[in-house]
């Protein structure tokens, strides 16, 4: 579904992404990992256009990112994102936050976008809250209600960045829940986080970043036993030993 | 001190009058010209946020020139020079063909000088919004146009309520600078009034206090505003 | 239009507008010193824990800016002579009226910029144990002089250009000499485009040394 060939990217001369190659496939959830700073936000957000790249090359279901001529709108919509920031739209409440791409976007009508924005509401525990302001929320409330957002676009594909580490520690599970519900009911991933018990639990893969390059893209399986590289261990030694 | 104290004189004929009428000039010279800084304004700072090279440095000179000659030298350009440089049928239709040259050429200019302050303000107001608010945007799929309009400008705008009062302050007072090419508004009046009672303290009081009055309404009315477009749960970005 | 744009009008009067010219560097010299001076005082009563002080200092910025400079300068023009007795000369009282105008608006800059000054960072000075003034002189003010230079230097440029409102009065100052000298050779484009100019180049690139400056003195 993704496919990503020997992508770069340069601030100025600095390096973020160094030829970086992977793929998703549909239905699978995908983790990347790494210090920060080794380009991991920088890498999904290509996916979706968010991020330019200089060089290599990404197809999203056989149509390519970087070209001048794709309609990024139209293939953002069909790509929901998750930000560490949460980035709802203050101005507006939580059910407008999630029927403005559906109707804006997708052009449903207003019935429309509120009835599936109150079913994604009611799905992540929030319908309460859908006349409130982000504002008004916890923090892991309106994650929630990001989650929410995406899935309004009826996305083949949710890429999430960090979506827990802005948040409270007592809130970070509230959150995973939903992304693990989602994970099992076959939505394709890719999850830039720290929260390796999340990886444990529902990645198919693991990608580990380092300095601008994939420096592992194995199964979970691989990842967490003794076989990874040295780099991954000491990043992975510095995070769960605490 | 040797002063003969006559506060009737501005209730007398024709005085009462003339401030009334400068009155009323004030405020039609700032609100005109109020649309024009508001419209073209924000449309130079749009263009300053855009990642087009074209419109942002189109956007950066205007500010540039209107900001770095003084008003006044505007309004003796827009009012002696401007007319001089257009085709002369042109010209003379700008000098004598539309009614009130004056009033029209005070509104014009302050409203074109106010767009470039205007301008900055959307700009910071803009800019203030976080790049991942942007994203944000952009991940849903909304085009850029869309982008601008259901989600940077209805935040920015609110959130340089404050600042726009200022800079809609800032007309209504520099509107007095239409005195020097003829109008007869609320400063003008009441030097008239000076230069025919050599009762200075009482005309400039009278002007003092309505200039005063308004900006304290405007004020008050803008508050409001502010209170009632407030985000719930956003701080907001505060004056300045 | 422009093919007769007359060059000589403009290079024999250069003495002329030189002589204005130093008019207006002089008012402006004048009014930045003694409003700089006025606003730090109407800044530190603002700012002071004594309610009629700083509430007398609030009401004289505010007074000041809801009125027009225009009127501001009639307002001195007639006061003036007034209160000292005798004419003083429209000088004398357009640099009363421009200083006491101008301290209001310093005067708030530099609240901003002393409030500007996270207040943490007043804790973070008073638990190293500094005294008020020691936090002052070496936490306070240190980052509320960068916050604020580049704005007073600003409103100096404001000023500048504001200065050319003494033709309200008929002050001999760089516009209107020229205007006195377009009037009298009929050439009204080639003195008002040369006063457009030469305020242009000036207050650019002093706008644009400000700008580099605050890039290299940002925190």
């Amino acid at each position: 579904m993704i496919e990503m060939k020997n992508v770069s990217k340069w601030y100025g001369t600095f390096c973020v992404l160094n030829k970086c190659s992977t793929s998703v496939a549909k239905g699978e959830v995908v983790v990347v990992c790494g210090p920060s700073g080794s380009g991991k936000s920088t890498l999904i957000k290509c996916i979706n256009g968010l991020e330019p790249f200089q060089e290599g090359s990404i197809t999203f279901n056989d149509i390519s990112v970087g070209d001048a001529k794709t309609n990024l709108s139209k293939l953002r919509s069909r790509i929901g994102m998750v930000f560490q920031n949460f980035e709802l739209f203050p101005h507006i409440s939580v059910i407008k936050n999630i029927m403005l791409g559906q109707e804006k976007v997708l052009g449903r009508t207003t019935e429309e976008a509120e009835k599936r924005g109150m079913e994604l509401l009611h799905r992540v525990g929030l319908s309460e809250h859908a006349h409130k302001f982000p504002g008004q929320l916890s923090g892991g409330q309106q994650q929630r209600v990001a989650i929410a957002r995406g899935l309004a676009m009826d996305p083949v594909a949710m890429l999430f960045d960090e979506p827990t580490s802005a948040l409270d520690p007592e809130m970070i599970n509230e959150v995973l829940d939903v992304m693990v519900e989602l994970a099992k009911e076959g939505m394709t991933m890719m999850v830039v986080t720290h929260e390796m018990g999340f990886a444990k639990n529902v990645a198919d893969r693991v990608i580990f970043m380092d300095e601008g390059r994939i420096e592992e893209d194995c199964t979970k399986e691989e990842f967490f036993s003794e076989s990874r590289g040295e780099r991954a261990q000491l990043f992975l030694s510095k995070i769960l030993h605490h | 001190m040797n002063y003969n104290w006559d506060w009737g004189v501005l209730v007398t004929a024709p005085y009462f009058g003339w401030i009334i009428s400068g009155l009323g000039w004030t405020l039609a010279v700032a609100a005109c010209a109020w649309l024009i800084a508001f419209t073209l304004g924000s449309i130079i700072g749009i263009m300053r946020t855009t990642d087009n090279p074209v419109a942002r440095s189109i956007g950066a000179g205007y500010v540039e020139v209107f900001r770095n000659i003084p008003l006044l030298v505007q309004m003796f350009l827009w009012y002696f020079i401007f007319p001089e440089l257009l085709p002369e049928a042109w010209g003379t239709w700008v000098k004598r063909g539309i009614p009130l040259p004056e009033f029209w050429t005070a509104v014009v200019c302050l409203g074109t000088y106010t767009a470039s302050r205007v301008a900055e303000q959307v700009r910071a107001g803009i800019n203030a919004i976080s790049l991942g608010q942007k994203q944000a945007a952009m991940a849903i799929g909304l085009a850029p146009m869309q982008v601008y309009r259901y989600i940077l400008l209805p935040v920015s705008y609110r959130t340089i309520i404050p600042p726009m009062t200022s800079e809609f302050l800032g007309i209504f007072k520099n509107s007095s600078l239409a005195l020097t090419i003829g109008v007869l508004e609320l400063t003008a009046q009441t030097r008239q009034i000076e230069e025919y009672t050599f009762q200075g303290f009482e005309a400039f009081t009278a002007a003092t206090i309505l200039y005063i009055t308004v900006t304290f309404i405007v004020m008050t009315a803008m508050a409001v505003v502010e209170k009632k477009m407030a985000i719930p749960g956003m701080i907001s970005l505060g004056a300045k | 239009m422009f093919s007769d744009f007359d060059f000589d009008v403009v290079i024999n009067a250069i003495p002329f507008l030189w002589e204005g010219m130093q008019l207006t560097f002089l008012l402006t010299f004048l009014a930045i010193t003694g409003g700089l001076f006025l606003g730090v005082l109407l800044a530190l009563s603002r700012l002071s824990h004594i309610k009629v002080l700083s509430f007398a200092a609030g009401s004289y910025v505010n007074f000041f800016r809801s009125m027009p400079l225009i009127l501001v300068i009639f307002w001195f023009y007639f006061l003036v002579p007034f209160i000292v007795g005798r004419p003083v000369g429209g000088f004398y009282s357009v640099l009363v009226a421009f200083t006491l105008f101008e301290a209001a608006y310093y005067c708030e800059i530099m609240r901003a910029g002393i409030q500007s000054v996270r207040i943490s960072q007043v804790q973070a000075g008073q638990a190293i144990g500094l005294s008020y003034s020691q936090n002052m002189r070496y936490i306070v003010l240190p980052q509320a002089f960068r916050n604020m230079t580049p704005i007073l230097l600003t409103q100096a440029v404001i000023l500048f250009q504001d200065t050319s409102l003494v033709y309200v009065v008929g002050l001999h100052d760089f516009l209107v000499n020229a205007e006195i000298v377009a009037t009298r050779e009929n050439r009204l484009i080639e003195l008002f485009s040369t006063v457009a100019v030469v305020y242009f180049v000036l207050c650019l690139s002093f706008s644009l040394s400000i700008r580099k400056l605050q890039k290299r003195f940002s925190i």
